[in-house]
């Protein structure tokens, strides 16, 4: 455990080494997410983000994406603990070498005609797509890979007014590569 | 066939066998008391929720089998939340049942309404809050097959008022495939790739301990550990929460490690080239400081809990598993250390050097409360039962009683529960009525939990109490006094304030006195002829008296010290 733990969900840091993703298929049940928060809570273990959906077999188990802080706890106590709960089903962690990550961001953005046009060019460069308009804003989205999503949002940051969400990653093994259950 | 969700409760209960639930009723658990008046099972009325709970634990540590509690919402359930976090500590196997404001009503801060399940998350193996009473068996026949398997724990059960008056078709689960539980996967199959190679680190190891857990009670593995230490011939000691797993009188026992451990146990630990933990976990009152501790041993760890692992000590091998099955697979592998003489002889040297001491008892002054538990120890029946509460009684009855059986040590472990005593001597009692019951007692544990002494009397469950009245907080007391500079802060409690004998007779209880030795041998004799109701003793002892030996809070176990007595230092 860090010395220093970072505050729960707190500030994103995509430095490669230090997280882990854990692709973790549970019981679709009431205060299945607050078991898992008040776990990650109450044993020090910081969540960098956490995605959650139902999952392919239907409205039985959700999948939830967890990008953990593996410097925080050692893995192997962060998955033990976890894999205790009684609603968890299964747990895969991917390393991030071995990850395809994606995540989602959406922006509104209020312009004017002096900086439109270099929004625009901030748009192309990323691969974001506009997806509404109006006479003082453009809402962009990105799908891409969380660097990516780094990389637009501190192109935004010159904007006066910037509203910016983003659902944290989801992941899947590359092709020819595994998750370690 | 129909039923309320209350009776089809009642009668999962009795489904699971169960004999006994210790409860107090209250309205949103009232329609569940109607059924129990027809059924076969018993059910002890506590004067106080937390009482229940440790009565339950107090059964479950004494029989092996789960203890079952039923409280009512809001206070009655925030009341035995205690009890469910030190059944955690310990992993104890508990089904605690609570009403619940109707369901509409959750939500609304309705009366007597609290989010139980959200409060004990932390502190169950499980819970469940059950929404229709068509799923209160499979909730029920869930709770008691999560409570009792794997790592053992308590597990709630939240009934929501609406839900027991409502009808459904009784049924009942068969198979643990209709419990519905697909993520939990309580045993792992047996790794022989690790059992080799913990056969491989025994047969070198010429300094080896076995360090035996509670998880060693908790897997029944004390026969495959009998017969394991006997041909290996390997030391053992066992934890606070493993006393009575190996019989105290062998031979090849050192007694309990950690911060109050025997000297031979701690330091036997501390220089040994193997340590072989059967169901222990490390606990920092067992370790002191984790760099300093075993430092020079490999490490095997056996635990069914595989979250265990590495958590504070890392393992050279990590064995899955319950205890009895991996001292099987040890033992059909014939792994043997070399040969231990050397070792022993070392072993021996310091048995001698350093026995459990205390000063001699003197004839008129205050009793010494070892010599109290020695006392009491000598008129005992074998297979004697003794219960106790948290802080130096709770030290010197592990250190001076001889535990020769699982089952007889009642005791609040990684949780320290102060009061845990009383209530939990009662719930023994109840789950073994042939035994004698015998709860060690300070007079500070004893004020907390005092009042279901009226439940043993009301209910017939004839216990013995012996207060070891010092008049103090004694443990908090022996830390002011040695790392405090004696700045008595809040410790002190008086030994007439209350008057334990008549506070034991208005509870309808016997009430005895012993201010000096021959009242001691006298009241303990009158105790042991009373058989049909409680007797408590207020035992006069010196408050002067520390617990050693000791290991300061953080320190090395090579820094333990030892009685004053054995440094040459006058007291």
């Amino acid at each position: 455990m860090s010395a220093t733990p970072e505050p729960f969900l707190g500030v994103v840091d995509h430095t490669p080494v230090r997280h882990h993703i854990l692709s973790v298929l549970v019981e679709n049940k009431a205060g299945v997410l607050a078991r898992i928060a008040g776990l990650f809570a109450r044993r020090g273990f910081n969540i960098y983000s956490l995605a959650v959906a139902p999952a392919e077999s239907g409205a039985r188990f959700s999948r939830v994406t967890i990008v953990v802080d593996a410097e925080s706890a050692p893995l192997e106590q962060i998955v033990g603990q976890l894999d205790k709960l009684v609603n968890v089903v299964a747990i895969s962690d991917i390393s991030p070498k071995d990850a395809l990550e994606r995540e989602l961001l959406i922006a509104t953005i209020k312009t004017d005609v002096d900086n439109r046009t270099s929004l625009l060019d901030i748009i192309a460069n990323a691969g974001a797509a506009i997806v509404d308009v109006d006479a003082k804003s453009v809402t962009v989205m990105l799908a891409g890979t969380p660097g990516g999503c780094d990389e637009l949002e501190r192109a935004l940051e010159s904007f006066a007014e910037v509203e910016l969400h983003r659902t944290g990653r989801v992941a899947l093994p590359r092709l020819g590569k595994t998750a370690s259950a | 066939m129909q039923l309320t969700g209350a009776q089809a409760l009642i009668k999962s209960l009795e489904q699971q066998g169960v004999e006994v639930v210790f409860g107090l009723p209250g309205g949103a658990i009232l329609p569940v008391y109607d059924p129990l008046i027809d059924s076969s099972i018993r059910h002890i009325l506590v004067r106080h929720e937390q009482g229940a709970g440790h009565m339950a634990e107090g059964y479950a540590l004494a029989t092996g089998r789960p203890g079952v509690a039923m409280v009512t919402s809001g206070p009655g359930a925030t009341n035995i939340v205690t009890p469910i976090g030190n059944a955690h500590m310990d992993s104890t196997p508990l089904v605690v049942i609570t009403g619940q404001v109707a369901s509409g009503s959750i939500g609304t801060d309705a009366f007597q309404e609290c989010d139980i399940t959200g409060i004990t998350m932390g502190i169950t193996k499980h819970n469940f809050l059950v929404k229709s009473a068509q799923e209160i068996p499979r909730a029920v026949a869930a709770a008691f097959h999560l409570a009792t398997t794997g790592r053992p724990g308590p597990v709630l059960i939240d009934v929501p008022k609406d839900v027991t008056q409502s009808m459904m078709d009784w049924w009942y689960p068969s198979t643990i495939e209709e419990y519905d539980l697909p993520g939990y996967r309580p045993e792992a199959p047996l790794d022989e790739n690790a059992i080799a190679r913990a056969v491989a680190l025994i047969d070198v190891a010429e300094r080896p301990v076995l360090y035996v857990g509670g998880g060693t009670l908790k897997s029944r593995a004390s026969a495959e550990l009998l017969a394991f230490a006997e041909r290996t011939k390997m030391p053992v000691v066992t934890t606070l929460m493993a006393r009575g797993a190996f019989p105290d009188s062998h031979e090849q026992h050192l007694g309990m490690p950690g911060m109050h451990g025997m000297y031979t146990a701690v330091t036997a630990i501390q220089k040994c080239d193997l340590l072989i933990s059967l169901g222990a976990r490390f606990d920092d009152r067992v370790t002191g400081k984790i760099p300093a501790f075993a430092a020079g041993a490999k490490v095997i760890h056996v635990d069914i809990d595989k979250a265990e692992f590495n958590k504070v000590r890392h393992a050279d091998v990590a064995v899955q598993s319950n205890v009895a099955a991996a001292l099987l697979a040890f033992d059909a592998a014939s792994a043997t250390p070399r040969n231990l003489d050397a070792w022993w002889k070392q072993i021996r040297a310091w048995q001698e050097r350093y026995p459990l001491v205390y000063e001699e008892p003197s004839t008129d002054g205050l009793l010494r409360p070892q010599h109290v538990i020695q006392a009491i120890a000598a008129k005992a029946e074998p297979g004697t039962i003794i219960a106790s509460g948290v802080g130096q009684h709770q030290m010197w009855a592990s250190q001076f009683w001889k535990f020769e059986e699982p089952g007889t040590w009642i005791n609040s472990g990684g949780a320290g529960t102060m009061g845990f005593g009383v209530p939990s001597a009662i719930g023994a009692k109840v789950g073994r009525p042939e035994r004698t019951v015998w709860c060690i007692d300070g007079d500070g544990c004893f004020q907390m939990t005092a009042q279901e002494l009226v439940t043993a009397r009301a209910e017939g469950i004839p216990i013995k109490v012996a207060i070891l009245n010092n008049a103090y907080l004694g443990m908090v007391r022996q830390w002011q006094e040695m790392f405090y500079e004696e700045r008595y802060s809040e410790v002190y409690l008086s030994a007439d304030l209350p008057d334990y004998v008549k506070w034991a007779e208005a509870m309808g209880c016997v009430g005895l006195r012993a201010t000096n030795l021959k009242e001691m041998h006298d009241v303990i004799e009158e105790a042991n002829k009373i058989n049909d109701v409680p007797v408590v003793i207020d035992f006069r002892t010196d408050s002067s008296e520390k617990v050693f030996p000791m290991v300061a809070a953080g320190a090395s176990n090579d820094d333990i010290m030892v009685h004053p007595l054995q440094r040459g230092v006058a007291k």
